[in-house]
């Protein structure tokens, strides 16, 4: 169970972007996650419950994308879907490949409430 | 403040940014990979299930290895410091990280260990994660070479289980090799399958830490990526010896 210490990682990355930006609070947060980065969805949207209480994300929606697994062939030069267990070439059959996604754990972007200067960036 | 009604209602500004979730975790694990670099030192993390014999295999690693390739080991361990009292048995200076309810080793502790680690005259640095074949894996420490340990009483279908930790391996080890007579439906050959099913072109060796069959191909990897961390880390050094 490293999903908590992965949601503590994220929390500490929201808040300093927040107190960079001199944010009240944090609305909402987006991640990206493919599955090869070996996180639980499920268990880090259960982790993210109990570790955002106190932060400035206390309020914050968790907004979870998933990123499909891609490898790309150099044999063959195609790319296609694979599955975690089985990332062999999807026209080729080869398993000499290199994933091109699935392996993402990204903070995709957040949204800051502030009182000052919101309302001309907001949404950009 | 709504810009059309003068409202007190404030809009949520967003901010893109796509950044690594574990940013922080990766620049420590720079850090450490950077001071091991600095010192030509080999640092090799060690990932398993429990019991799958890492700190055995380190034991007998150390015995036969600590007069040619000076040698150090960090131990990553819940609650006791029987690893590294191991090591130490055999004059191989170890430190323990007790992780507590940590299931994994990060950068930071390996750097907080570092400190208590003197790198000079090392070749080789080993870092056992604490037993556990899914959280070790999304934690990047700074260790150049990633070896995974599964032993022939665990099964033959590990590496398809979790593909996370395996595919990331540079190196595969099956270890309680001496059981395979009587583990008889334990077949190497499927953890080779399943490793390249992996797109992962990492050699998978055979061994038996307690009876020292299979060893000497272990080694010869160690000795090798040793080697070549040496020359890669210190080019002035070896130009200097060859001119000199």
């Amino acid at each position: 169970m490293h999903e908590l210490a992965i949601c503590q990682a994220l929390l500490g990355e929201v808040g300093r972007v927040a107190r960079e930006q001199r944010a009240e609070r944090v609305a909402a947060v987006r991640v990206r996650c493919g599955a090869l980065a070996g996180v639980e969805r499920g268990l880090l949207e259960r982790a993210y419950e109990v570790a955002r209480s106190g932060t400035l994300a206390e309020d914050a929606i968790l907004t979870i994308e998933e990123s499909p697994v891609r490898v790309y062939c150099p044999r063959c030069g195609s790319e296609s879907e694979a599955t975690p267990q089985r990332l062999l070439c999807g026209a080729c059959g080869d398993w000499r490949t290199k994933v091109v996604s699935g392996e993402e754990l990204l903070l995709m972007s957040v949204e800051l409430v502030s009182t000052a200067g919101a309302r001309s960036e907001a949404r950009i | 403040m709504c810009k059309d009604c003068g409202c007190s209602v404030t809009l949520p500004k967003y901010l893109p940014l796509v950044q690594p979730l574990l940013e922080r975790n990766d620049v420590e694990a720079r850090h450490n990979r950077a001071h091991f670099d600095a010192h030509g030192v080999l640092a090799v993390n060690l990932m398993s299930a429990p019991g799958s014999g890492k700190t055995l295999l380190l034991e007998a690693t150390v015995r036969t290895l600590r007069e040619q390739l000076p040698c150090a080991v960090i131990e990553g361990d819940l609650e006791t410091d029987n690893d590294a009292a191991r090591i130490r048995r055999h004059g191989v200076p170890a430190v323990q990280i007790t992780t507590g309810s940590a299931c994994h080793l990060n950068a930071h502790m390996v750097h907080e260990a570092l400190h208590e680690l003197a790198l000079d005259g090392l070749s080789l640095v080993f870092i056992e994660n604490v037993g556990n074949l899914v959280c070790p894996a999304s934690f990047a420490l700074g260790a150049h070479r990633d070896v995974v340990l599964v032993s022939v009483t665990e099964g033959d279908d590990k590496p398809a289980k979790y593909p996370v930790m395996f595919r990331q391996a540079d190196l595969v080890l099956v270890t309680k090799g001496d059981l395979l007579g009587v583990v008889d439906d334990f077949d190497v050959s499927k953890i080779e399958r399943q490793v390249r099913e992996l797109g992962n072109p990492a050699p998978v060796l055979t061994l038996s830490a307690r009876t020292g069959a299979g060893l000497p191909g272990w080694l010869d990897w160690l000795r090798e990526e040793a080697a070549l961390r040496r020359s890669a880390t210190e080019p002035a050094v070896a130009a200097s010896g060859t001119a000199g």
